[in-house]
């Protein structure tokens, strides 16, 4: 786990996002910043990261939007919401759409990066349980594995 | 006050209008006023019908069944006077045809003659013959007539007319009452005579005293000059003019109501006769025969007082029951409004919280990361004079945030529509969990905590974290009340439908002030530690889950939480 974490955080409030970004990069995590959902998902098609924070109320495309979009195309990309206009039914939706965690803002920093580096961990998992069934299987593609695996 | 009429006319109206704007005491009472006006009318104008119609039927039918009687009595006697009158007359016309002039005109024979007539027929004084002169020829009785002429006379030109004559009674030579039965006879040779025969009246006065009238009644015969024939108790003696006028002709037994000149209410009861200048009259004071009529009227009177009296009771009962019906709906219906207010206070003011939570959230995070970052720059610099100082700031600002977010995070908890999730769950298990979050303080503060919950306590359906919520909130409650030893009772009980949870203290209790306010949101006592949410979350969710909350409170003394869960699941909770 010495590899360097890649971040992507999301959010429109730009002054909060690039503070946290410069925050995050002081712990050892490479952070890129967008700062609304289209920038996101464009960056994460030219180069998935491990982990993405999300804001959920954004101007064009929204968190879920982005959160459902992500984990369709690349179900390993963990996603961790961090709004501070979430409610019960918002946090539910996520968490069905594949959500790692859920948090509100102001979130403590601590806490934050802890729920990073577990969803971190989680996609390293992940991607080894897609591998040993790649090997087992004849599969190619891990992404249908890790979906057959959910559902056992 | 009211006016019949109108009620009458638009009972409903007035009813309809009234139940609109009945709110104050006025209202209720006109109203009561209306609907007892209003029952009471429709009441009372049948009973008051039906009781005037049962009046004059009764009355009616009370006269007829007098009225005959004395009609039927009246026709007896007339018949019987008829009779008397019909058989001295034959008794005379059969001597006058059976002897001869010679015969009659020999006093021994005709006091013979008069002897067994007087034996046969009560009521004869003497008998006569008369020869066509008017020369009285012949005389058997106690006076001395024999001789005396009768030519003048008015009865002997009748008896040469009509051949049989039966007179008025009239005093005459005799000087006592009497009356004359005189039958004109023709012999073969042309001769006529007449054979006249005198009567006492004693013999009326017999038959009417067989009529056996009470008292205060009268009977008596008249002749059509209104000339007493008998005498009276009350309308003058014999041969005097009667007192009141003769009552119309009728041969037919008639009655008649009349005032008599002594002033009393009679009947009258009257037939003439169609033989004799004669009318029989019987008069009977209405009083006596009305006695049982004026029993029967005061009967008839009573049961309707009795009826208005119950009318009126009734009424008075019924609007009363009426009236409290309508005012306790009336007060159920403003509670359930006040209820239904309330909570869409809470609500609003859910509502503007959490809109007011979020748009802070925003804020505070960039404050946050900002003093963050700081932190984190600080961190990796040397020491420098005034590191310290600037660190402690930084970590001022950072509690500060802390603090700010767990009011935010409240204010969405409490706006917040949770759905509820029903479980199978026990109470008693929850209880004892949640306290067990707060043993640490408890201890700390040498705080005694009990908790009594009966071990048959049943299971219950409801919403566990929704309930460990409300828990905690009441032991955060309780322990903020008590001063340290001091003890917090929690008890879990049965109680027919519904599962009932007390948490006592022993704290300083709330004034009656405090307690009007305590589930009202933004409301506390913990200046500047509480956000005032607490009770009113605990409140919404209890009501939520179809529960109820009440508190009681002492100063000085403690505080007494109460709330009843349903055991029941409920559709509502859904």
């Amino acid at each position: 786990m010495s590899k360097k974490i890649k971040l992507l955080l999301v959010d429109d409030e730009e002054n909060f996002i690039n503070t946290l970004a410069e925050r995050m990069k002081m712990r050892d995590m490479g952070s890129n910043v967008a700062h609304d959902g289209e920038t996101a998902l464009e960056m994460v098609k030219d180069e998935a990261p491990d982990v993405m924070v999300l804001d959920l109320r954004m101007p064009g495309i929204d968190g879920v939007e982005v959160l459902r979009n992500v984990k369709k195309a690349h179900p390993h990309v963990q996603v961790i919401i961090l709004t501070g206009h979430g409610s019960e039914q918002d946090q539910e939706l996520c968490m069905q759409l594949g959500a790692f965690e859920y948090h509100k803002k102001p979130v403590d920093i601590d806490r934050l990066v802890k729920s990073i580096k577990g969803a971190y961990r989680q996609k390293m998992e992940d991607m080894m349980v897609a591998a040993t069934f790649a090997q087992a299987g004849d599969f190619d593609d891990a992404d249908q594995v890790i979906h057959e695996g959910d559902k056992k | 006050m009211i006016k019949l009429a109108d009620i009458i006319k638009h009972p409903l109206r007035g009813l309809q209008s009234d139940v609109d704007e009945a709110e104050s005491p006025v209202r209720y009472t006109l109203l009561r006023q209306k609907i007892f006006a209003l029952m009471a009318v429709a009441t009372l104008i049948p009973l008051l019908a039906m009781a005037v119609l049962n009046y004059y039927e009764h009355k009616t039918t009370m006269a007829r069944e007098i009225q005959n009687p004395l009609r039927v009595l009246v026709n007896k006697t007339k018949n019987s006077f008829e009779l008397f009158l019909t058989e001295r007359s034959s008794t005379v016309s059969l001597i006058a045809s059976a002897y001869t002039y010679p015969e009659l005109a020999d006093e021994k024979k005709l006091s013979r003659i008069f002897s067994v007539m007087k034996k046969e027929f009560k009521g004869f004084v003497d008998l006569g013959l008369i020869d066509e002169n008017g020369t009285q020829v012949n005389y058997v009785g106690p006076y001395a007539l024999k001789g005396k002429n009768y030519a003048e006379q008015r009865w002997f030109q009748e008896v040469r007319i009509k051949g049989k004559y039966v007179s008025d009674v009239f005093m005459g030579f005799r000087k006592f009452p009497h009356v004359i039965v005189a039958v004109q006879h023709m012999t073969e040779d042309g001769r006529t005579w007449i054979l006249r025969a005198t009567l006492d009246t004693h013999q009326f006065e017999r038959i009417i005293a067989s009529m056996s009238l009470e008292p205060d009644a009268d009977a008596f015969l008249v002749n059509s000059q209104g000339i007493m024939q008998t005498s009276s108790s009350n309308y003058g003696k014999v041969l005097e003019k009667m007192t009141f006028a003769l009552p119309p002709q009728t041969y037919e037994p008639a009655v008649l109501t009349m005032v008599d000149p002594l002033g009393r209410d009679v009947y009258v009861s009257y037939a003439y006769f169609p033989d004799a200048d004669f009318a029989l009259i019987a008069v009977k004071p209405q009083g006596s025969v009305l006695k049982t009529w004026y029993t029967v009227r005061g009967d008839l009177l009573f049961i309707f007082a009795l009826g208005v009296v119950a009318v009126f009771v009734a009424a008075y009962r019924v609007t009363d029951v009426l009236i409290g019906r309508m005012k306790e709906s009336e007060e159920r219906r403003e509670m359930a409004l006040r209820q239904v207010e309330h909570s869409q206070k809470l609500s609003s003011i859910g509502r503007l919280a959490a809109g007011v939570a979020h748009e802070i959230n925003n804020p505070l995070a960039i404050i946050n990361e900002k003093a963050g970052l700081m932190k984190d720059i600080m961190a990796r610099e040397e020491d420098f004079p005034a590191k310290a100082k600037i660190d402690a700031q930084v970590e001022s600002i950072l509690r500060s945030v802390e603090r700010c977010r767990g009011i935010t995070h409240r204010m969405l908890g409490f706006a917040r529509r949770m759905d509820v999730s029903i479980e199978d769950l026990d109470v008693g298990e929850i209880i004892k969990e949640t306290a067990g979050f707060l043993s640490n303080e408890a201890m700390h503060r040498k705080v005694d905590v009990r908790l009594e919950v009966d071990p048959e306590l049943p299971r219950i359906f409801s919403d566990r974290s929704q309930l460990q919520q409300v828990f905690l909130n009441l032991f955060n409650n309780a322990l903020a009340a008590v001063a340290d030893g001091g003890r917090i009772v929690a008890m879990a009980r049965d109680a027919g439908e519904n599962v009932e949870i007390i948490v006592r203290d022993n704290g300083c209790g709330m004034s009656d002030d405090t307690l009007k306010h305590i589930f009202e949101p933004f409301f506390t006592t913990k200046k500047g530690k509480g956000t005032g949410l607490g009770l009113s979350i605990t409140y919404g969710i209890i009501k939520r889950l179809g529960g109820d909350i009440a508190v009681e409170s002492e100063q000085g003394v403690g505080t007494t939480l109460t709330i009843t869960l349903p055991k029941g699941q409920r559709e509502a909770l859904a």
